[in-house]
């Protein structure tokens, strides 16, 4: 009869540690590659470059609406991985747990996280897992690295993002921050929302198929679509002229940020990609991405134009202009 | 009313709004003050400013309940924290605001600084630590004052008290009045505030400035709606108090609301920081509820010496509509949000604050 | 000068009640309103109701503005 929490003993090395690799983590994430269960993982020659990427996940709460730290995880390396140009194929975990992890919830994690693998067409190959005393770890810490071989013709070496370009989202922002600070703001906020976490491989993957090879390519994730777009500015030297009434965001994030008083262009995506493209490919990128389930709103919400410093202008849907800036504080929610 | 919202925030009434604000004709150029760090907040997010006619300019006053908050309650709600173990539950807002030190910075070092949505949460941490002291440093206006009040007269836990932050606008307004290098022609007046309080008190303070005034709310159609009906008064030169956000306000205001305050508190004179001492600007707990005050509890007292800003910062000027926070040297050169000098600049509602961040941009 | 959301009271228990708006619900406190009624718009601020929003003079007024954007497309003010 397996413990129902984690003990210091999971992470011994030995016998325990064995059985809850066995059972918990191969048992989930089967695939012939991890079945070894060696050090390392041995790969088969990629034959071209490579693209490597690693995140620290340390999400808080664990589990929320749309996904759980797991899920997370995994998207999350896929989606570096896809938006580097790259196709995802293997991924590293490591998991630093906490004594007193209930076993059920770890199991739901990984679980989670193979589901998520096997949905991005991806493996985990390897990995490690160590226990913390308890106080130390906040229930679950996960690192994934990943890797996978890069497109031809991406980046692109001709040219980088410049003055005529226009500037594609993929979908509603800000869902997933929506979801956690709807958990931290600290009243019960019951909202119809979920996390957009997802992988966006099928998203690049389309911008490619219909030729329209982006010129910039990210996820908005720390930061949200407000840093993404002072990144753009600053790595083309332009403005960035954003129209406020095209960004697309759900009633419900939106309500949630008045209730709150944060600003939605602030707030994380896991599953949207922003992409610049030239502006004669931009209707066929955006109808490509109309043609995916994970891309049916996507739109178009501005372009790029000369400046003499990089900024981001954001046009109110009320006529006036203001700069966009980069985030300047921890998300605290305000009473006045 | 399926939408609370979206009729207010609609571009075509907005631009119909405008426009019959463009037709008005002033002779002069006419300055309006708004009191409430939300109206800022909207006006800037919303690119007001940039609509106006070029006759009308619209300053922030001392709205920011957060920025006018003295550095000597901040720091007694740190000593309470650090020193005496309590749950210190904090809005948001004041998280980095300093006494000597923030409650941010407090928190970092070991202090149990808890940021609640309100001050009913702080009481339900009460409930929910009985072995553990419970202190709320509450600020906020009339709006936040009376759900204070509440929370007071709903007989918190003997392990729940707080101090007592709360400012009151009028006096505020009337303290305006000495300052002779304001000039001013009209107060856009809050929203939220008189749907508590109502609107007689701004309609003695009409009489006494002869400054016209109109109520307003934060949706962009109600800000300018609001100063629509004030640039009228003013161009026609009436003294009223006009109310242009009647959905929320009524003149008698919320009298349940008013009568919670009343029954709690007393109204204190009271320092402002970088404004003085304001008289009968505060609220201070009333006999019967003694007992809730921390100060008293734990037996600390307010340290008068704390310095209010740090050098060159202007933001009590700032805070008076005397000083525009572009003009301040400091603004966005050594004064930004990260690294702010003044409380102006650390409040998410403070004038600074606001302007750095929703930098319009009239060239665009 | 605060933060103060217009939400619609789905629900009513005592002192305590629940807010609705689009697709966000949570807790509010109904100390400071007389006579909530289920469906009442309140004005929400640091987690309680403090006042009542009156949908009459709401139309009223964007009857009124939209009629002044009328007239004043018709004729000069």
């Amino acid at each position: 009869m397996p413990d129902d929490r984690i003990t210091l003993g999971h992470g011994s090395g030995g016998l325990l540690t064995h059985e809850l690799v066995r059972d918990v983590f191969r048992r989930a994430l089967a695939n012939p590659l991890l079945d070894p269960l060696d050090d390392g993982a041995l790969l088969p020659d990629p034959g071209g470059p490579l693209a490597l990427t690693t995140d620290g996940f340390v999400v808080s709460p664990l589990e929320f609406a749309g996904g759980n730290i797991g899920s997370l995880a995994i998207n999350g390396t896929v989606n570096d991985l896809a938006v580097s140009g790259a196709h995802p194929r293997y991924i590293a975990l490591a998991a630093i747990l906490e004594e007193g992890l209930e076993r059920a919830l770890l199991e739901r994690i990984v679980q989670s996280a193979a589901k998520a693998a096997r949905a991005a067409g991806v493996v985990v190959v390897t990995g490690d897992t160590k226990v913390v005393e308890r106080g130390k770890g906040d229930g679950v810490y996960l690192t994934t690295t990943g890797v996978g071989p890069l497109r031809a013709g991406f980046p692109r070496t001709d040219r980088g993002p410049e003055p005529g370009d226009v500037v594609l989202v993929s979908g509603p922002v800000g869902d997933h921050g929506a979801v956690i600070l709807a958990t931290r703001s600290g009243v019960s906020l019951e909202t119809t929302l979920e996390s957009d976490c997802a992988p966006v491989t099928d998203l690049v993957d389309a911008l490619f198929a219909v030729d329209a090879v982006p010129l910039f390519l990210r996820d908005p994730t720390r930061g949200g679509l407000a840093t993404l777009l002072c990144d753009l500015a600053e790595h083309g030297g332009c403005e960035v002229a954003v129209q406020e009434a095209q960004v697309p965001i759900r009633t419900a994030t939106s309500t949630l940020c008045d209730i709150v008083g944060v600003d939605p262009l602030h707030l994380a995506c896991e599953g949207r990609v922003v992409a610049v493209v030239s502006a004669d490919r931009a209707n066929a990128a955006l109808d490509a991405w109309h043609g995916l389930p994970s891309g049916a709103q996507a739109q178009s919400i501005g372009e790029l134009r000369e400046a003499p410093a990089p900024r981001v202008v954001l046009h109110t849907r009320y006529g006036g202009a203001r700069t966009l800036l980069r985030p300047t504080a921890e998300l605290l929610p305000r009473i006045c | 009313m399926s939408d609370p919202f979206g009729p207010f925030r609609d571009p075509e009434r907005l631009r119909g709004l405008t426009e019959r604000l463009h037709r008005l004709t002033s002779e002069r150029p006419l300055t309006f003050m708004h009191v409430c760090g939300t109206h800022e907040n909207a006006i800037g997010r919303f690119g007001i400013r940039s609509l106006l006619p070029p006759w009308l300019r619209v300053i922030a006053g001392p709205g920011c309940p957060v920025c006018v908050c003295p550095p000597a309650e901040i720091d007694a709600a740190v000593r309470l924290a650090t020193d005496h173990s309590v749950i210190l539950a904090t809005f948001g807002d004041m998280l980095r605001v300093p006494g000597r030190i923030s409650l941010a910075q407090a928190r970092a070092r070991g202090a149990d600084v808890r940021v609640v949505r309100g001050v009913h949460d702080a009481v339900r941490l009460a409930v929910d630590h009985p072995e553990r002291q419970v202190v709320m440093l509450a600020v906020g206006f009339e709006t936040t004052a009376c759900t204070t009040a509440a929370a007071v007269l709903a007989g918190p836990p003997g392990n729940f008290s707080m101090i007592l932050a709360h400012r009151l606008i009028p006096p505020a307004m009337h303290a305006l009045l000495g300052l002779p290098a304001l000039r001013l022609d009209g107060f856009l007046l809050p929203g939220h505030a008189t749907a508590v309080t109502g609107t007689v008190d701004y309609e003695t303070f009409a009489t006494v400035s002869g400054l016209p005034a109109s109520v307003a709310g934060f949706e962009p159609v109600d800000i300018l709606w609001g100063l629509e009906r004030l640039a009228t008064l003013a161009v026609h030169g009436e003294v009223e108090v006009a109310n242009a956000y009647a959905r929320a306000v009524r003149p008698a205001g919320n009298l349940r609301a008013q009568q919670a305050t009343d029954k709690a508190f007393e109204p204190m004179d009271a320092a402002w920081r970088g404004l003085g001492v304001i008289p009968a600007s505060g609220l201070a707990l009333r006999a019967p509820y003694h007992k809730l005050d921390a100060l008293a509890r734990f037996g600390l007292t307010l340290d008068p010496d704390l310095p209010e800003c740090l050098p060159g910062c202007q933001c009590g000027s700032v805070m008076v509509g005397l000083t525009e926070p572009e003009v301040c040297p400091l603004f966005d050169k050594s004064c930004t949000p990260t690294s702010p000098r003044g409380p102006c600049m650390v409040s998410q509602e403070g004038t600074c604050h606001s302007r750095y961040v929703y930098r319009e941009r009239r060239d665009a | 000068m605060c933060l103060a959301i217009p939400m619609q009271l789905t629900d009513i228990d005592g002192a305590q009640g629940t807010v609705n708006t689009g697709g966000v619900s949570c807790d509010v406190r109904l100390d400071l309103v007389e006579t909530p009624r289920v469906g009442d718009y309140v004005l929400v601020h640091a987690g309680y109701a403090i006042a009542v929003l009156d949908e009459d003079e709401a139309a009223e007024t964007l009857a009124l503005l939209t009629e002044m954007g009328v007239l004043d497309n018709e004729a000069p003010a």
